[in-house]
């Protein structure tokens, strides 16, 4: 069951293209991944999921109806450029903004309370935002976007402006926040985070979907058949038919290479390698989201998912 | 409509609580009296007396400088020149008048004032019109004037304005209360409208920079939080204007109380001064014409003249607010906007002069002078069909700028970085979202 389903979506400004014919498909419960680079047209997508703008094309199911005003209720989202009311107090703000996302003032109330607590705000809840650091209004701001329990979270760079201890509480209140049945779709350039936490992921680039798939999918889709070998002794280029992707390195125990392959399988390689020194291990390099956003964004390849059918 | 509400309730609370609006309730009407009060003590007083030795070698005009007078003490010396003069420059005396022996009814020159401290041109003049006047006494027995045609034509003048309407009622119509009324009708509502429409302004401006609105327009319609900031606003608008009323009425209450007015002096001094009048004092003249006039329609309008400005500039201000990213920027938009406001208070010395003159009737029409100005005229035309035809204007005026308002509005709020230009702005106007 997908929580939301954008089909065929296109948003066209006087100049430019934001959004060509995109279609995603965000399953229920799940975090998915929203990346691209700069410009790429997420944040038109996103304003699109928010009805903050209405595409010429295309159409958005949320829940398996057509999306509706009323569902930005059930939606929240923290934009990329935070805002707060500098001159209102936290508690006070949170609630203002919980009863905008329809909630019930005793409701919120409560709730607040709960969020204040669970993120060691409370001795801060009567000063007023500009008082607080950068972190912590930072926290304010995601527990405006939470504390109505949204079906669907949309965040935007939400770990920027946090030190690491900061970062890995929003990291795991996310993560419980999925727990609890809500779906998060993720748009951050850190692919650190993304590898951690996304299941699905769909890359943007230049106004068009390029990949979607799950995280494994697109990772076996971008294997390439390198692998990292140790060796006691180093092995040369001369040594080997294959192509060396890089030369042997001194490790704390024996050498490392990194050696592509190309029809051969990796016990063709370990059987050459066994005549000549001892294997101490050997590991298939399997690319990081970072490499294939930059083999996809920057070279322009962009591999067709095997099961991609299976996916959708 | 409940969040219209609670934006409404924000708006309201985040302004009424701060201090710089308890500061301006309780220093805003002390500012007003203050002001009026050195406008009007500048009016009435003429300064300190001044000392002016005469020397009239004539002496025709002795009588003259024997009268008493608030403004002069002067001393008729029979004394030289020289020693007027040393006494002047000694600063004993503030002026020097010298009327020779060759000053005659048929040559009149000669006369002479020297000062060293400047005297002003008021009490030059005070000096000039109290000769001219005894010179007058003196002229007109020559000419062959007797003493009662000269009372005759001294007999003070006083036209009593009757308004006739349309049904040949007639009622007492009062040109001064009528401007006075007018004028601080219209003024109220210049100073509402821009102070109340700037801090619209202000505001959407502030949640623009603070990047507030993509969370808030992700919960709200760009139109339901431009409504309730508008309504938000003018709601605090009206509780400053009730709380200077209620401490208004307050201050002058206790004031009165301890300031005692001295009806019976002033009643004395008119008796005297306009012996041939009726035999009111001129304060209760005035509240006679006060309760002659038609204040309960004059307020009606006045409701609906406030409300309506107030609204259809918000909004326009609203909307220059949100085309733009800082506040240096604002100027250039709000130059077309408020110019209207500002040309009609500029106007308004015109129209209380000729209420019935066609430049009064075509900007008290036009929607974004008419508050202004129709509040100027209206204690002069009365409540009718140009007022009707004028509220009428000015709704459809309203409801226009609220709609062009809220189409830039929903474009400027999300659009950062370059200033946009008038082009533009007028692109988002026909822009679909």
């Amino acid at each position: 069951m997908n929580i939301l389903e954008v089909k065929g979506l296109t948003k066209r400004y006087a100049n430019h293209t934001a959004l060509d014919n995109v279609s995603i498909k965000v399953p229920k419960q799940c975090i998915f991944g929203l990346l691209g680079p700069n410009g790429a047209g997420k944040t038109s997508l996103i304003r699109s999921i928010n009805q903050i703008i209405s595409p010429e094309e295309g159409e958005i199911f949320f829940d398996g109806h057509l999306l509706k005003p009323e569902d930005v209720f059930k939606m929240g989202y923290l934009p990329e450029e935070r805002g707060l009311y500098k001159k209102m107090g936290v508690a006070e703000q949170i609630l203002y903004f919980a009863q905008l996302k329809g909630m019930s003032k005793k409701e919120a109330k409560q709730k607040t309370k709960i969020w204040l607590e669970r993120l060691s705000l409370i001795p801060w809840h009567k000063h007023k935002v500009e008082d607080l650091s950068k972190g912590m209004q930072q926290k304010v701001q995601f527990i405006c976007t939470v504390i109505h329990e949204p079906a669907l979270l949309i965040l935007d760079e939400p770990f920027s402006g946090f030190d690491p201890v900061n970062a890995q509480l929003i990291r795991d209140e996310i993560i419980r926040l999925k727990d609890d049945g809500a779906t998060i779709i993720l748009s951050t350039h850190r692919m650190e985070s993304v590898e951690q936490l996304c299941d699905r992921i769909a890359l943007i680039n230049k106004s068009k979907k390029v990949i979607e798939g799950t995280q494994s999918d697109i990772k076996k889709a971008y294997r390439n058949n390198q692998f990292d070998l140790t060796t006691a002794d180093p092995i040369t280029i001369q040594e080997t038919p294959h192509k060396m992707i890089h030369e042997s390195t001194s490790q704390l125990y024996g050498y490392k290479q990194t050696i592509q392959l190309e029809e051969a399988s990796p016990n063709d390689l370990l059987k050459e390698v066994m005549q000549k020194t001892t294997v101490l291990g050997i590991q298939e390099n399997i690319p990081s989201m970072n490499d294939i956003f930059l083999e996809a964004v920057q070279n322009g390849n962009i591999k067709k998912l095997t099961n991609e059918e299976l996916n959708a | 409509m409940h969040k219209v509400l609670l934006i409404i309730q924000r708006e309201y609370i985040t302004r009424v609580r701060k201090k710089s609006f308890i500061i301006m309730s309780i220093l805003g009407p002390l500012m007003i009296v203050a002001f009026y009060g050195i406008i009007i003590w500048a009016s009435i007083s003429d300064g300190e007396e001044k000392e002016i030795s005469v020397i009239d070698e004539t002496g025709w005009f002795q009588s003259v400088f024997e009268e008493q007078d608030d403004h002069f003490i002067f001393h008729y010396l029979d004394t030289e020149v020289e020693q007027g003069k040393n006494a002047l420059q000694k600063g004993d005396i503030d002026g020097f008048l010298h009327i020779p022996k060759s000053f005659s009814l048929e040559k009149m020159d000669g006369i002479m004032l020297y000062e060293s401290k400047g005297l002003g041109a008021k009490a030059v003049a005070d000096i000039e019109g109290k000769l001219k006047k005894k010179i007058r006494t003196l002229k007109l027995p020559q000419l062959g004037v007797t003493q009662e045609q000269m009372k005759a034509l001294n007999k003070p003048l006083e036209i009593r304005t009757v308004s006739l309407n349309d049904e040949g009622k007639e009622s007492d119509s009062h040109v001064t209360i009528s401007s006075i009324i007018g004028i601080i009708g219209g003024l109220v509502i210049y100073f509402f409208v821009f102070m109340y429409s700037t801090m619209v302004m202000k505001g959407v401006l502030e949640e623009k920079t603070s990047r507030v609105v993509e969370v808030i327009v992700s919960s709200v319609k760009p139109y339901q939080l431009m409504l309730g900031k508008i309504l938000g606003v003018g709601l605090v608008g009206l509780t400053q204007l009730g709380l200077w009323i209620v401490l208004g009425v307050i201050s002058t209450t206790i004031l009165s109380s301890f300031v005692e007015i001295p009806y019976d002096q002033i009643q004395e001094a008119n008796l005297q001064n306009q012996a041939n009048q009726v035999e009111i004092d001129q304060l209760s003249h005035v509240f006679y014409m006060l309760h002659d006039f038609n204040f309960i329609s004059i307020l009606v309008v006045f409701v609906f003249y406030f409300i309506f400005a107030y609204l259809m500039y918000a909004s326009l201000f609203a909307a220059v607010g949100a085309s733009v990213d800082n506040e240096t920027d604002t100027q250039q938009f709000m130059l077309p906007v408020t110019m209207p406001l500002i040309l009609a208070i500029a106007l308004s010395g015109g129209i209380v002069s000729d209420p019935q003159g066609s430049l009064a009737y075509w900007f008290s029409i036009i929607p974004l002078t008419s508050p202004v100005i129709m509040m100027i005229r209206m204690p002069f035309i009365g409540f009718g069909l140009e007022v009707i035809i004028s509220m009428l204007f000015l709704f459809i005026g309203f409801i226009f700028s609220v709609w062009v308002a809220s189409r830039i509005y929903r474009i400027g709020l999300l659009t950062y970085g370059k200033k946009p230009t008038y082009s533009e702005i007028f692109k988002w106007l026909l822009r679909n979202n």
